[in-house]
């Protein structure tokens, strides 16, 4: 992709082009139209403007971030150019993890509308690479062929949890980089004050307000400004709006209201572009659908009307649900339906949006009506990102059959509505009373859409838990059900519906290149077969491998790390910690639970996202190659380690906005050594960039680590976070059984005590435990079909699971050796007592044993034979030897003690 | 005997040779492994509830040469293939620590026996890391319940533990002992304190599953076992040979295993017996003079046989370190002590033995050399005059009073010189 003359290493530039248009005194700020990038080697310089689509450059030479542009301006220094910006994602700096929720194969050069609040919208001006193509393509057309490749195409919006579909408006309409007409929205922006009141209340009290821009009243426009509002700080907020009524420039006011008032017009010119002769009919259709939607009473019937409506048309799909409640429907807003729908079928084109245009009319009213304006307010609160959510995929989705969504919605919304406090729905009212046709015009893309939006994601959502049953969904399901039981039936119900839509359809979550695509294991033909009886049950619950609901007994190093990691996430900041413990005391499971709640909280919004990793020193071949998978895993490259670590260095160190926190996991540290120990300096050093956001945590088995194997530099940046597992104790072993079990009775108490006091004596290693006592199921199992017992596992069994596991088995093995190998052991023994040492050459026992031989009335063996008896025992480890070069010369010792030999053979 | 009488039974000597061979050099596996139920149920049950139950599980066989790990493991799976829901689940990943010497290779071969390779497309092995990480997803990927189990048998485990790191078995047992694909991790150990060689973090993740292997067989059962081995089968097509085979081998076994039971493990009387499968060609039925001198070819001396092709000369000087390493204690001697107290001899017997030259003597000394019966110290100091470099003897004394015994015409002389430093 070096098709952006950016990757070159060429210097470039910044230079302001002409005078300020606007000036923030309070923040001392200068604003600028357009800025001309001048790039070393070439003639011609590039500008860009607000409005414009532009290149950011990123930690991916290949890929730099894309962006609109919103604003220009500089400190009073005048050295510092600062760019505010609408950013927009690749797929590759989707988390990997929710790529798949895409559920298609993404396009090369597709893009997506990037919505989270989190992020950092302000960019450092002379990271612009310089400008881009953008071009919006409706959710339900495919991508244009033959265009050039510079042109990125954006289609869905990304709200880090889901895609959803965008809403045109949010974008500037498409227009050309080269020469964007910001003056041409100038006055219509200007002519659309924000009051101060209606913003402060947003900002503090995050509810929805509508404003109008002219009138000062609220107005769903407004959704878009508390959405830019919440992104800065209230103060922030204030001083925008200050600005925005100082200044005349029609950008300045873009940082307080992003998209709304601008976009609203803007929006309207599109509209009228491609309406162009329909308008007169989408005008009427909303002044009937608007009454209709406030006279209504039902309002799940006027959706279902408008499926029934559609189903005569044979571009659009329906439902068959319901058709009963067409009764109740009204006539005229049947009768806008059928007008628009027959526009539609002319033009494939413009019934998209048209048909658009009078479903949110239609919507506008309906929720109205039903208090649903209150509807939004807990949705955006939810997910603010739906906010912004187009209704082009849901026009898409009208194409095909998928009416049974718009069903769940409404239902969804009712819901919803219910919780709304009843004044504001009362204001709502007004607003939509009175102002109708302006709503209609543009200014309704909030709150009409978001039936739609609520109708898209629910179901999106639900097609994925379908289809992947992963935990981030299954979260989001719960806590839809739990408030409500009726829409989770619903959206069940779509979700059965079969889906037709291009975007859903496609195979899940296919990796980008054939290159990584990773084989797996053949799925075997017969599925495994469960547990049968108790004793199957517990062994299948004690095995290491099960994942306890619960870590018992380490409750404490649970919330120290959780802390530590939690306020490091909220805080945007990096940190190391050290967690050290014999294996087998529960680093590694703790810090994965960890990490599960906190993704689980951060599903829920109450913590920033952040990107969780993991390597682990032992699963590579070489402590460089951390670099290589720490790439990988954050953004999917390819390396080598050099070049990685190069990356990694850049991508940590540079001011990039768009970053979510990294915990990163490194399990088994002490084999990252290398003999400079820089990889394990960079993994310390980063974290300790102000840029970096980077936690680490670090787990090895020895306490003093730091000490013992670290130079000076590497240690102090670890730091003093540390945190040491200490073995089990026999209780917590107990609890830990106990709760695997978890009321599978399989074991007797006393068993459980002592095989928990014995492996806390011997290593307190949580793996030994569960494995004794998995072995011990087996005995009592096999002992079992012998004689009647209890059932349970008795202390016999336990007993029998111990001595296999921890005796020695030299005693068994020197009892069951060969007449010759005793006694070549003898011989040994009587050889090291003759020479008083513990060690003696070949030739030296060959004599004695020879002497056994003939005391034992045997036939003295030859010294081939006598050999071969020796390398056996050494093969057994009985006897230490040397190389059999030797020979005769070959120096034996004992590798046991004396006294167990001479035990071993009196017993015999 | 009839002319057509003698065809038969070369016919049925042939088809018993056959059987034999079959049995002790092909290893064929025996119905049941002898003595060995516990062991053999145990794994089975193991292998089983990997195969059926999805249980990764980890276990080492552990037992000295020659006491039947591989045929124990040859018994489990056939049984285990021979199961229904077991038969098509099961993939098997063997390795030998002789042959995957380090991890690279060994990750190759995992590779493909699974027949991984081909899905990566025309890159079929790339780096070590590469390698590693792929094979690592590849098992990550896989669950309890839906992929097929894999049983890596890992022959000379102990080799596999002094691979770098031991990042294979790390990685194998941390699959076992985490929610991934099943695998059962079997190793074949002769090592007693196997579990001493593998480092803390591996050991942790090992289950601690031993199964030993020791023979403890009684001298009957040992004598039964021999039988069972040598006996042709009931369905031999020529009864009447069988039968008079089958005797011979019951009459003469209680006898000759006993010098094999005491020294020799259960693998070495099969050696023993190949021998006698041989010798049956001329004569069709064991005899126990066969066994004996198989016995006794098994038994042999190797350096005593060498001993044999020496010159006079060369014995001489054989005879001549020995009696300095009785003058000095076994201290170390060099080719000009050897040749003094080999002219002292000369000088007193010299009319029966001819008088060497010094070269001569010398070449005569390092043919010895090369036969590796003398070998020098300590190479480390190389600076020396060869004569004077210092040597030991490789060879006990009996070995040297044996092989002058036998030695064909060896002269009295020498014998008695052999006998007394001063003969």
């Amino acid at each position: 992709m070096s098709r952006y003359i950016t990757r070159l290493r060429m210097r470039r530039t910044y230079k302001w082009n002409g005078r300020p248009v606007g000036e923030d005194r309070k923040l001392k700020r200068k604003y600028y139209e357009s800025m001309s990038i001048s790039v070393e080697g070439k003639t011609e310089d590039a500008t860009v403007s607000s409005g414009q689509y532009i290149l950011i450059e990123g930690d991916d030479d290949d890929n730099p971030f894309v962006a609109q542009l919103h604003k220009l301006y500089t400190d009073d220094s005048g050295k510092k150019k600062t760019a505010v910006v609408q950013w927009f994602v690749r797929m590759c700096e989707v988390p990997q993890n929710k790529r798949k929720l895409l559920g298609r194969d993404p396009h090369p050069q597709e893009i997506f509308f990037y919505q989270d609040r989190s992020c950092d919208n302000e960019v450092d001006g002379e990271t612009i690479l310089g400008a881009v193509q953008i071009e919006y393509v409706p959710a339900e057309n495919s991508f244009p062929e033959g265009k050039s490749k510079d042109i990125l195409f954006v289609k869905l919006l990304w709200d880090t949890k889901s895609f959803k579909a965008l809403d045109p408006e949010l974008m500037q309409p498409p227009q050309s980089p080269k020469s964007p007409p910001p003056s041409s929205r100038g006055p219509q922006t200007r002519a659309l004050p924000t009051p101060d009141l209606s913003v402060m209340k947003r900002a503090m009290s995050g509810t929805l307000t509508r404003g109008s821009m002219s009138t000062g009243k609220m107005n769903s426009s407004e959704a878009e400004s508390l959405h830019s509002a919440s992104k800065l700080s209230a103060a922030k907020a204030l001083s925008a709006k200050r600005r925005s009524r100082a200044s005349s420039g029609p950008h300045v006011r873009k940082k307080l209201d992003l998209c709304s008032p601008t976009k609203n017009v803007s929006r309207d010119d599109v509209l009228g572009e491609i309406l162009d002769e329909h308008t007169e009919k989408t005008l009427t259709s909303k002044l009937n659908t608007s009454p209709t939607g406030r006279i209504s009473i039902s309002i799940r019937l006027t959706p279902l009307n408008l499926n029934e409506e559609e189903r005569v048309f044979p571009l659009s799909s329906h439902s068959p649900d319901k058709p009963k409640l067409t009764a109740h429907d009204k006539d005229d807003a049947t009768s806008v339906f059928l007008g628009v729908q027959s526009i539609g079928d002319d033009d494939p084109d413009s019934l998209i949006n048209t048909s658009r245009t009078p479903r949110k009319r239609e919507a506008t009213p309906r929720r109205a009506g039903l208090r649903g304006l209150k509807a939004r307010t807990p949705s955006r609160r939810k997910d603010s990102a739906a906010l912004r959510e187009p209704a082009l995929a849901a026009l898409a989705e009208e194409e095909h059959e998928d009416s049974p969504i718009q069903t769940a919605a409404t239902p969804r919304s009712k819901r919803k509505s219910a919780q709304l406090v009843s004044s504001r729905i009362r204001k709502q009212l007004n607003v939509l009373g009175n102002k109708v046709d302006r709503l209609s015009d543009g200014d309704d893309d909030d709150d009409c859409f978001i039936p739609t939006k609520t109708d898209l994601q629910s179901s999106s959502d639900e097609e994925e838990e379908a289809k992947i049953d992963s935990e981030d969904e299954l979260i989001v399901k719960k806590r839809r059900g739990s408030r409500t039981p009726r829409s989770t039936e619903k959206t069940r119900v779509t979700a059965r519906t079969p889906r037709k839509t291009p975007i859903k359809k496609t195979a899940p979550a296919t990796p980008r290149t054939p290159r990584h695509a990773t084989p797996s294991i053949p799925s075997r033909s017969a599925p495994a077969r469960k547990p049968g009886n108790v004793l199957e049950e517990a062994r299948a619950r004690l095995h290491v491998s099960s994942v306890p609901e619960s870590l018992p007994c380490r409750e404490q190093e649970f919330q120290d790390i959780y802390n530590f990691v939690e306020s490091k996430v909220i805080d945007g900041t990096g940190g190391c910690m050290y967690i050290s413990g014999v294996p087998g005391t529960g680093k590694t499971a703790t810090v994965h639970e960890v990490v599960r709640s906190l993704q689980q909280s951060a599903e829920q919004d109450e913590i920033p996202h952040f990107h969780f990793i993991e390597i682990n020193g032992m699963k590579m071949t070489d402590p460089h190659q951390a670099y290589v998978q720490i790439l990988q895993k954050l953004t999917d490259q390819k390396a080598t380690p050099d070049h990685a670590a190069a990356l990694l260095e850049k991508r940590f160190s540079a001011p990039a906005p768009k970053k979510e926190t990294t915990v990163l996991l490194v399990d088994e540290l002490d084999l990252l050594w290398t003999r400079k120990q820089n990889v394990m300096y960079n993994l310390f050093d980063w974290p300790t960039r102000r840029n970096a956001r980077l936690v680490v945590l670090t787990i090895a088995n020895t306490m003093d680590l730091p000490e013992r194997i670290m130079i000076n530099r590497v240690a102090s940046r670890l730091g003093l976070t540390r945190m040491s597992f200490q073995p089990y104790t026999f209780k917590q072993l107990q609890q830990i059984i106990t709760s695997r079990l978890n009321r599978v009775k399989a074991f007797e108490e006393d068993a459980l005590q002592l095989v928990s006091r014995k492996v806390a004596a011997l290593s307190g290693d949580a793996r030994r435990c569960l494995d004794i006592c998995r072995r011990a199921t087996e005995i009592c199992e096999h002992s079992g079909s012998q004689k009647n017992g209890s059932g349970l596992v008795g202390m016999s069994h336990v007993m029998e699971a111990l001595d296999e596991m921890f005796s020695s088995s030299y005693i068994a093995a020197i009892r069951c050796a060969s007449v010759q190998e005793q006694l070549f052991l003898r011989a040994v023994i009587a050889e090291f007592r003759r020479l008083g040492l513990e060690e003696a050459t070949f030739q030296q026992v060959f004599v004695q044993h020879q002497a056994l031989c003939r005391v034992e009335g045997l036939q003295p063996v030859s010294v081939s034979e006598g050999l071969a008896v020796c390398q056996r025992l050494g093969s057994c480890r009985l006897l230490l030897l040397e190389g059999s070069r030797l020979d005769l010369f070959l120096r034996i010792r004992l590798n046991v003690s004396q006294d167990d030999v001479l035990y071993a053979l009196k017993a015999d | 005997m009839s002319k057509r009488r003698s065809l038969t039974e070369a016919q049925c000597v042939s088809l018993a040779q056959k059987l034999l061979r079959e049995r002790l050099c092909h290893q064929k596996l025996p119905d049941r492994p002898l003595a060995l139920d516990s062991q053999y149920k145990h794994l089975l049950e193991l292998l089983r509830r990997t195969a059926v139950h999805g249980e990764s599980n980890s276990v080492l066989i552990v037992g000295p040469r020659g006491s039947g790990k591989t045929m124990l493991l040859g018994c489990v799976l056939r049984e285990l293939m021979s199961l229904k829901e077991a038969q098509k689940n099961v993939l098997l990943v063997e390795l030998n620590g002789l042959l995957q010497t380090d991890d690279k290779i060994a990750l190759k071969e995992i590779t493909r026996q699974l027949h991984l390779e081909n899905v990566v497309g025309d890159k079929v092995f790339g780096s070590f890391a590469e390698n590693l990480a792929f094979l690592l997803e590849a098992l990550k990927k896989g669950d309890k319940s839906s992929s097929r189990p894999v049983v890596f048998v890992l022959d000379e485990f102990d080799l596999f533990a002094h691979h770098k790191n031991q990042t294979l078995l790390y990685n194998l047992l941390d699959v076992s002992q985490s929610a991934q694909t099943p695998v059962a991790v079997l190793g074949l150990t002769c090592r007693l304190d196997v579990l001493e060689l593998l480092e803390k973090r591996v050991k942790s993740r090992f289950s601690h599953r031993q199964i030993h292997l020791f023979s403890s067989l009684s001298f009957a059962q040992y004598v039964d076992a021999v039988r069972a081995q040598l006996s042709l089968p009931p369905d031999f097509p020529d009864p009447k040979f069988s039968d008079a085979w089958n005797h011979s081998v019951t009459v003469h076994t209680q006898h000759t295993s006993r010098s094999v039971f005491t020294n020799k493990s259960y693998t070495q009387s099969l050696f023993l017996t190949s021998f006698s499968v041989r010798v049956s060609v001329s004569h069709s039925t064991l005899h126990e003079a066969d066994l004996l001198e198989a016995s006794r070819l098994i038994s042999a001396d190797s350096k005593a046989i060498i001993l044999h092709g020496l010159s006079i000369l060369e014995l001489c000087l054989i005879i001549a370190m020995k009696h300095l390493n009785d003058t000095y204690d076994g201290e170390p001697f060099n080719f000009q002590m050897v040749h003094n107290e080999f002219k002292k001899f000369i000088q007193r017997k010299s009319h029966s033995i001819h008088k060497f030259e010094k070269p001569v003597v010398m070449k005569a000394f390092e043919h010895l050399l090369q036969l590796e019966l003398v070998r020098p110290v300590d190479s480390g100091v190389c600076k020396v005059q060869r004569e004077y470099q210092l040597m030991r003897l490789m060879l006990e004394h009996g070995q040297v009073m044996e092989a002058l015994q036998r030695y064909p015409q060896c002269p009295t002389d020498v014998k008695q010189w052999a006998l007394s430093a001063f003969a």
